[in-house]
């Protein structure tokens, strides 16, 4: 049970090299927080910080309001679950468990009966006497959880304790630290590149880039109000569209559609100070088949894309269409794209995607209908990639 | 016959060639040991009538008595110390980032490959002022400063294996620095630790020339120097018998050590086999 402050923190290597940048962050007490970002933005190193396993270049680190930059792991009564598991391959299930209590010097009988508490929370009551070499995957990883949770520390710390998991038991695994998590209401600070892991586990996200947060909020209005490109592109996916759109009066110039812009949208255009171009996003479920559409349209727009491939997912469909002109090329985006691998990629300019129900009768290789809801559009200013907020 | 099996069939040949010619020395210093003085000589690989006598009558001695328990206490605290260093030095070096690194490890290696016949003069030397000549001490330091480089590079290489996450996790878990390597690093690393245990142990217990040049009395002198200087009844007849016996017996105890140690380093590379 702890709040935890980064305060102004800032992590500096020798050869001059910021890991992470004037990083401001409260955690409440109880929160599960979620940091997350592209590898090497610096979200470990942030976590490590808290840990205590990297010194504290600049600012300070405080928990329930004690300054702890000095001080060593052992006295931050913190637990952290490492991605490699980092179990003692010499000691048996029960012995790794029963470690942190043997260091902190408690009786035998407590030791027992809190790791015996521990492996029935985790269903490891048969593996106790067993080594980790001859344990699954998810089971070592249950053990890392357990050896984190069975001293009940006042915070704990998990480095993308699931990504060497395979997809199905990451899913169960996730729904289980939430579990343990609620249970044990104790502040929880969750590393992770997965924006899944993210969106589903967190109270709130936070968002880095290059050593810097971006944003802090809950996963809902990150996904719905995010504030600069960089969290627009990074949380949902298939990831949101975006295209350079001109300004003409009243009306927005989409490469492949004209709309017309509502009050509120002029609104927030004009107090921007953006002249001839914005940014635009819009998330692939704001597309629909237009004959799927009816007259609930209100302020929608309806145009022709040619249809290059399509994905059935089953209980919907992915829609890759094409479009003219090129790609939005802005830093934040092209740092994304770097991550995801998809700057390696033959020039995949002009396409965008549109989750369509799965009644659609589009066609891969046609030319089809299509409906977007044009009160979904996010606008970002085309220089900085600030999110210019509508209010509605 | 398929590919597989003839490779099978020449590597058992092989084996088998290599065993042999490694064993029968100690087979025939066997034969010796139990000859009868007027049979050393016969030639024969199986003697005509076995005695014990000859063992018997080194334990009668007190110079090779003496010699066994000098190599001993001096084989045993060499090695203790040279893998208490060791291990310090070595888990600095697989683990710390410090300038001249490279310049120690490169240091420590040209100690080794001093030749000990070129330094065995001056230390004789240099011991008798200093008052080491003729003690433990002035063996165990000669013998520790040429197994250290060794035991230093063989043990950083094990140190180096074990992933940094798990004293990362002992200091989380509330290990102090010394308790997660006592109680985490030390156990994982074992497999290297006696590797070192037992190549300094047979340097030490082997080494003729340090011990033949800073020793002169039952006070340090061990069994190789010992050996040598053992004589036959009169000084018509060689001690054949007597050193063969010595050396059956002073092979014994690195036997015993190798097969003891050799279960403990299976064991511990299993154990050591599950990276976290």
């Amino acid at each position: 049970m702890a709040t935890i402050t980064l305060d102004d923190i800032t992590k500096r290597y020798g050869d001059g090299y910021e890991a992470v940048k004037h990083f401001n962050l409260e955690v409440a007490d109880g929160e599960f927080l979620i940091l997350v970002g592209p590898s090497g933005c610096g979200k470990s190193t942030a976590l490590r910080m808290v840990a205590g396993l990297e010194d504290i270049s600049e600012g300070r680190l405080l928990i329930d309001g004690e300054v702890v930059n000095d001080r060593a792991p052992k006295d931050r009564d913190i637990a952290m679950v490492f991605q490699s598991y980092a179990l003692y391959p010499h000691m048996t299930v029960g012995e790794n468990m029963a470690f942190p209590l043997k260091l902190a010097k408690l009786p035998q009988e407590e030791i027992d009966k809190r790791v015996s508490e521990t492996a029935k929370i985790l269903d490891l009551e048969q593996h106790l006497d067993r080594k980790p070499a001859n344990l699954s995957g998810g089971q070592r990883q249950r053990v890392a959880m357990g050896r984190a949770i069975v001293r009940s520390p006042k915070v704990f710390l998990m480095d993308e304790p699931l990504s060497n998991l395979d997809a199905k038991l990451r899913v169960q695994m996730r729904t289980e630290v939430s579990r343990i998590q609620s249970r044990l209401a104790t502040t929880m600070i969750y590393v992770t590149h997965d924006q899944t892991e993210a969106m589903t586990l967190g109270d709130r996200v936070a968002v880095m880039r290059a050593g810097v947060l971006q944003q802090v909020d809950t996963p809902k209005n990150l996904y719905e109000h995010p504030d600069n490109l960089f969290v627009a592109g990074f949380i949902g996916s298939p990831s949101m569209n975006f295209f350079t759109a001109g300004i003409d009066g009243d009306v927005l110039k989409l490469p492949f559609v004209d709309v017309p812009l509502d009050d509120a949208q002029k609104t927030a255009l004009s107090g921007a100070s953006v002249r001839g171009e914005v940014v635009v996003g819009i998330r692939p479920e704001h597309f629909e088949d237009a004959a799927l559409v009816g007259e609930q349209s209100v302020h929608g727009v309806t145009f022709e894309a040619p249809i290059e491939v399509t994905e059935s997912m089953g209980s919907e469909v992915y829609a890759y269409f094409a479009y003219e002109g090129g790609d939005v090329s802005h830093e934040e985006l092209r740092d994304l794209a770097v991550d995801t691998g998809a700057a390696d990629l033959p020039d995949s300019g002009g396409r965008a995607v549109a989750r369509l129900d799965a009644e659609t009768t589009v066609k891969q290789g046609e030319s089809s209908k299509l409906w977007m809801d044009a009160s979904r559009l996010q606008l970002f200013h085309p220089e900085d990639g600030r999110s210019i907020r509508i209010e509605s | 016959m398929t590919l597989d099996r003839r490779r099978i069939f020449g590597w058992g040949a092989a084996e088998a060639v290599i065993v042999v010619a490694a064993l029968f020395p100690v087979l025939w210093l066997l034969s010796l040991s139990l000859k009868t003085p007027d049979t050393v000589n016969d030639g024969r690989l199986l003697p005509k009538s076995f005695s014990f006598k000859n063992y018997s009558s080194i334990f009668d001695q007190d110079i090779f008595t003496s010699a066994l328990r000098n190599s001993i206490g001096i084989a045993l605290i060499s090695t203790v110390i040279a893998v208490i260093l060791a291990s310090m030095a070595a888990y600095a070096i697989a683990r710390l980032e410090f300038p001249g690194k490279r310049l120690l490890l490169g240091a420590s290696l040209a100690i080794a490959m001093f030749p000990p016949v070129s330094i065995v003069g001056p230390l004789y030397n240099m011991w008798r002022h200093l008052g080491l000549y003729d003690t433990w001490p002035g063996l165990i330091i000669p013998y520790m400063t040429f197994t250290l480089p060794l035991a230093i590079f063989v043990l950083s290489a094990f140190f180096r294996e074990i992933p940094w996450e798990l004293e990362q996790a002992a200091q989380m878990d509330g290990a102090t620095p010394l308790q997660a390597f006592r109680k985490v690093i030390l156990p994982l690393a074992a497999p290297g630790v006696f590797t070192t245990a037992i190549l300094v142990f047979i340097y030490a217990w082997n080494d003729f020339i340090f011990a033949l040049s800073l020793t002169s009395t039952t006070n340090a002198q061990t069994v190789p120097p010992a050996i040598q200087s053992f004589t036959g009844v009169s000084q018509f007849t060689a001690p054949t018998g007597a050193i063969a016996a010595a050396a059956i017996i002073v092979t014994i105890p690195i036997v015993v050590m190798v097969l003891l140690f050799q279960r403990r380093i299976v064991a511990g590379l299993t154990a050591g086999a599950v990276k976290g």
